[in-house]
């Protein structure tokens, strides 16, 4: 009989690695995926709807069509998961038995968690570009701004893409250079981190991109309420920063059903897990990928595909028997755009924070790391394609090993 | 990393205070980096806040964030502002004897 492996989470990892367990291990396993839509949305194209960069149309596709066929996709909510059963209760009541479970159900947004946020201004002058809605409704405000306080508010750590941020508001300079109101509007980014990024050397670089756009940083800003009414946020500490278009990325936590299960996450819904093997704390046959997992790397989609083959490799052997592989080492490869056509490319893992060379071939690139470039965007607009045709189907990148490479990485001259 | 001496013992801190190494902690230790950062005694729910960290950071290797101490160490975020004026995570790491917060990924 072959190994039931029900698969939680139809998104970038979800999918890739039912795709590659199913490709991997065939007929021993049967792969089933749960989603509660079928709606998969390319989530780094939600950064380009707010500027007209990207059709909100086009970055959706059905979910169960990025599933190769023989593996099974049920559309229900997860209600809770029961370690000890080793069942998955859907909402309706019905158990989902498995030998393996993989839980790739990703970030939620909340912004009901800030006092203030989802009151009449939400979608008027209170946005965000983290989902489909948000980012659609922003592109309308945008369009018609004539200039003002354009405030950028990351709410808390951790969230989806830490470089987003950046990257909108890059792009706001830029849109509004060409619509000829920049000159007009000021822009600031409230972060309550203590620089621009979180780790020190791309933190400076990024934060000297900043001030070169006359973009203002707000550091140690740790949100404690929005007061729309008045155009203003209010940190815990009680300072306050105004605003006539508040851009806020809202706090992230896991998916709710984490919370019904008992044992199985965190206080904020994300899943404790070895952070090089992927298997969960609370149950040596329960999986972690993507963004659900909590472990002190991004979550990105990148690091979701860099995942893939540790996830399949434990999976293997969890079903045999064997001892896991200790093989993820927290690999993250982010492009930042910059605006005008250009983009900065970052790659990093647990050890190593992201330094200057060249990607993927150490000396030749093409790529230049920690540097701005054409090449760079090009290739950023490039992924989109490699997400549906090469990530989804659980395919490697051409070049590019999941491991970091270290080669010719240095400091970058300032 | 430099050697200093805290409540009369000799211990390691980065350039901005925080101990090196959470073994070389005590309470003495705790209140004298509480006086020198302005909090001239703790009381019992600065303890739940320093010791809730100290767990936490033991058992994870992580400290937790804002959030997290709000919603699990017992102190909500409000009041854990005016335990711990100018950012409660850090100074309790701090006044805990565990590393800076990192502030995640
Ligand atoms: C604005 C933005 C820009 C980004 N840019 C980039 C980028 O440039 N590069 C990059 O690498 N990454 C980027 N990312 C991050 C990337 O999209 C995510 O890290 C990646 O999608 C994570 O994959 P995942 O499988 O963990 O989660 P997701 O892809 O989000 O999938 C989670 C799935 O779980 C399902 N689910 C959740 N709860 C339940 C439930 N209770 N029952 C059933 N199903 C459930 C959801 O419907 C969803 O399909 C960006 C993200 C955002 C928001």
């Amino acid at each position: 009989m072959s190994s039931r492996v029900v698969i939680l989470g139809g998104g970038t990892g979800g999918t890739l690695a039912a795709n590659r367990l199913h490709r991997a291990l065939g007929d021993a396993i049967d792969v089933t995926v749960v989603d509660q839509d079928d709606r998969h949305v390319y989530q780094p194209g939600l950064l380009f709807v707010p500027f007209g960069l990207a059709d909100p149309d086009h970055i959706v596709r059905s979910r169960s069509a990025q599933l190769a066929s023989g593996i099974h996709m049920v559309l229900a909510d997860v209600e809770r998961v029961e370690l000890e059963q080793r069942s998955v209760i859907l909402a309706g009541g019905a158990a989902l038995p498995y030998d393996v479970l993989v839980i790739a159900t990703g970030a939620r947004l909340q912004p009901e968690e800030t006092e203030g946020m989802l009151g009449d201004a939400w979608n008027e002058h209170v946005f965000t570009f983290y989902d489909l809605e948000g980012a659609t409704a922003l592109r309308d405000a945008l369009a018609a701004f004539e200039g003002g306080r354009l405030l950028v508010n990351v709410v808390d750590m951790p969230i989806k893409c830490p470089v987003a941020p950046l990257e909108f508001c890059f792009l706001a300079d830029w849109f509004l250079r060409e619509r000829g109101v920049r000159e007009r509007t000021e822009i600031t980014l409230a972060t309550p981190l203590d620089g621009a990024f979180t780790k020190p050397l791309a933190s400076q670089a990024l934060g000297g991109l900043l001030t070169e756009k006359g973009i203002a940083l707000e550091a140690e800003f740790a949100t404690g309420r929005v007061e729309a009414g008045e155009g203003r946020i209010v940190s815990w500490d009680e300072r306050e920063l105004p605003f006539d278009l508040l851009v806020a990325i809202p706090a992230h936590g896991g998916a709710a059903y984490v919370e019904r299960s008992a044992g199985l996450g965190d206080e904020l819904g994300f899943v404790p897990c070895d952070p090089h093997t992927l298997q969960a704390r609370a149950a040596s046959n329960v999986f972690v990928l993507g963004d659900a997992a909590n472990i002190p790397t991004s979550k990105a989609g990148s690091v979701s595909h860099f995942e893939g083959e540790t996830i399949v490799e434990n999976v293997r052997r969890m079903l045999a028997g064997e001892e896991l592989r200790p093989s993820f080492d927290g690999h993250a490869n982010c492009f930042i755009e910059t605006g005008f056509g250009r983009a900065l490319l970052i790659d990093f893992n647990y050890e190593n924070e992201p330094l200057a060379g060249r990607f993927p071939e150490p000396h030749l690139g093409p790529l230049p790391l920690l540097r701005e470039s054409r090449m760079n965007h090009m290739a950023k607009l490039m992924f989109e394609w490699a997400y549906w045709h090469v990530l989804l189907p659980g395919r490697e990148l051409p070049g590019i090993s999941n491991e970091m490479q270290t080669a010719g990485r240095h400091a970058p001259e300032s | 990393m430099t050697q200093t001496t805290i409540a009369g013992h000799p211990v390691d801190v980065d350039p901005e205070g925080f101990l090196t190494d959470p073994g070389a902690w005590d309470r003495d230790i705790a209140a004298e980096i509480a006086r020198d950062n302005g909090i001239p005694e703790l009381t019992e729910r600065h303890w739940q806040v320093v010791d809730f960290m100290r767990e936490r950071y033991l058992r994870d290797g992580a400290a937790p964030s804002i959030r997290t101490l709000g919603k699990a160490s017992g102190v909500p975020v409000k009041e854990l502002y005016q335990l711990f004026p100018k950012g409660p995570a850090k100074l309790a790491a701090k006044i805990g004897g565990i590393p800076k917060p990192r502030g995640c990924i």
